[in-house]
């Protein structure tokens, strides 16, 4: 498209400013935690390690790492199955109320995570009378599990759908007409076909657990946190700021190879 | 993917005499007995997700709007068994609370159009003057900032907008304040501002990656030709590419408004406390109470609001864009 050099300097400088937007701020955090003084004040005093140790000694924050990394590789399987699930049943085929899938897939998520979060809680918190026999929920692991695994389903579903959409149905004709029945299909033509989307919805899925702190809180219960939960915990606690930048900090580093494997990932995909 | 269908062993997986050397008896009979009942493959691919939605997810919204009806017992503060719809009449005519409520869709709203003002320009960048080689760095570089987290990001502005001086976190430092204060000498300290701006921050990605996408399935050819009949740029923008881009910022809307909407988290980190900016803050003070039938009653406002919003966006195209 013919644009005038001034109009391109123009969105190249709104471009260079929304950078600029996205990254200051996790700048800002980053050379907090290696500061001395205590808190939030810019510029920083200095430079040290004296926070990153006292984080690395510090229960707290690794005990919350470890429990959002269970919860979330969990909740990721239960959502990849059941995503997977639904993403070959709307591809394969027709039925009544086959639009209402993906609006009840897109709920869990598009709902605010308080309302969500609350019906969660009033639901595991009750004594549900099946009739023959009467159980509760309640809260711990499970719960939290299963709160994440509701609102992850519907990214696991969106990777593979679209994968699925984009693939050819005549491969699968051509592996019948080669001779190959169900599941040597599934095995050899649609399995590979759907592997990294269904790996690009995981690390999505994973993230979006790792990082979920509303429903979390509604549905997890006394007696454990999660790191966004840790974090909520004691950014106002008085000696810990720094901790927390240091934590912060800690999730941003971590995050960089993940972000670019799911890049890859879905790149990788768009060719099919 | 052509060549992994070449590198795939033998699809037929059969022998001279025709006789299948593929899987176990059992598994054979299963594919064969889907072949022929189609409706059993569509039952048992599609009940166990649709299952778990309807009775896990829709279940609890059901038993939340429920729970509403029932009254507070005032000395033990739990819910009751008995009927009442004082919850339900206070949350729908309580002024102040239908006050916060509006000032809540009015920031989603400015949010959900923030994010759309400077994705436009960002994604269009991207997606049609950047040169190739530059693109993929360049998104990758937007979406990047969506994985550091939401708390993260969210304290990330707190330590931006402090101000300087007056507040706690500064006295404990020397005072300077937050990046803002002191960089830019000017901070929307801990106000509705910078809810505002903290919540653009956080979801901005999620609106500029539906925008690049539909930019991208947008021939430049089509430009071309609005230009040669003499369209300006602007005239290009509005009867050309806004309209084509319509459902992917629907799409991106739903995340933005979504998101915004619902998020109490945030105004305790960038608001210092003494006045509720969000709707959810109130939900969540009301449980707190305890109240959880009102707090139950609260939830209706948003649920109905995103359920009609969804259903805008679903004819916008927008589920077609996620």
């Amino acid at each position: 498209m013919r644009t005038s050099y001034l109009s391109r300097l123009l969105l190249g400088a709104i471009t260079v400013a929304t950078l600029a937007f996205l990254y200051v701020p996790l700048y800002v955090v980053a050379r907090l935690s290696f500061t001395k003084a205590k808190s939030v004040s810019w510029p920083g005093d200095g430079w040290t390690l004296q926070w990153w140790r006292e984080a690395w000694n510090t229960e707290g924050p690794r005990e919350a790492l470890m429990r959002s990394v269970q919860v979330a590789l969990v909740a990721t399987l239960i959502a990849l199955v059941l995503g997977t699930l639904a993403s070959f049943a709307m591809q394969r085929y027709q039925f009544f109320g086959k639009s209402s899938v993906s609006f009840l897939m897109v709920l869990p998520i598009a709902l605010p995570g308080i309302v969500t979060g609350l019906a969660l809680q009033n639901t595991f918190s009750r004594t549900i009378d099946v009739g023959l026999f009467e159980f509760r929920i309640g809260f711990g692991f499970h719960s939290l599990v299963i709160a994440h695994a509701t609102f992850c389903v519907v990214v696991a579903y969106n990777n593979v759908i679209a994968r699925l959409r984009r693939s050819s149905p005549n491969l699968l004709e051509a592996s019948a007409d080669l001779g190959a029945h169900g599941t040597q299909t599934f095995r050899y033509v649609t399995f590979p076909l759907v592997r990294s989307a269904l790996l690009a919805g995981g690390i999505l899925a994973f993230a979006l657990s790792f990082d979920e702190i509303v429903v979390t809180t509604f549905t997890s219960g006394s007696g454990f946190l999660t790191l966004p939960q840790w974090i909520f915990a004691n950014f106002a606690r008085p000696k810990s700021p720094a901790v927390v930048n240091v934590v912060a900090t800690f999730v941003m580093v971590l995050s960089i190879p993940i972000a670019w494997l799911a890049q890859r990932l879905s790149d990788g995909g768009a060719d099919t | 993917m052509g060549e992994r269908l070449v590198d795939a062993p033998s699809l037929s997986g059969t022998d001279t005499a025709g006789r299948a050397s593929g899987p176990s008896q059992p598994v054979r009979g299963l594919s064969r007995l889907f072949r022929r009942h189609r409706r059993l493959g569509l039952l048992s691919l599609l009940s166990p997700p649709v299952l778990w939605m309807l009775v896990i997810y829709i279940g609890s919204l059901v038993l939340l709007v429920i729970s509403a009806f029932f009254a507070l017992d005032p000395k033990s503060q739990k819910p009751t068994t008995e009927f009442t719809t004082a919850n339900i009449t206070d949350a729908l005519s309580n002024e102040s609370a239908i006050r916060l409520f509006l000032q809540t869709v009015v920031i989603a709203a400015i949010v959900t159009i923030s994010c759309v003002l400077i994705a436009l320009p960002t994604s269009f960048f991207i997606a049609k003057i950047a040169p190739r080689w530059m693109r993929r760095g360049l998104m990758v570089s937007i979406l990047l900032p969506l994985w550091a987290g939401y708390m993260v990001k969210t304290y990330a502005w707190r330590a931006m907008v402090a101000p300087a001086g007056g507040n706690k976190f500064a006295a404990e430092g020397r005072g300077g304040g937050g990046f803002l204060a002191s960089q830019l000498g000017w901070t929307p300290g801990f106000s509705k501002t910078s809810v505002v701006i903290a919540l653009v921050y956080l979801w901005l990605p999620y609106m500029v990656l539906p925008i690049y996408a539909g930019l991208e399935r947008l021939p430049t050819s089509l430009l071309d030709a609005a230009g040669d009949l003499g369209a300006r740029p602007m005239r290009t923008f509005r009867s050309v590419i806004f309209p084509l881009l319509l459902p992917s910022i629907a799409a991106g809307s739903i995340f933005t408004f979504s998101l915004s909407l619902g998020d109490y988290i945030l105004p305790r980190l960038v608001v210092d406390g003494k006045e509720r900016v969000m709707f959810g803050e109130l939900i969540n003070s009301t449980l707190g109470a305890p109240n959880q039938p009102l707090a139950a009653a609260f939830t209706v406002w948003p649920l109905l609001v995103i359920v009609m919003y969804l259903f805008a966006m679903k004819r916008a195209g927008a589920f077609d864009n996620l």
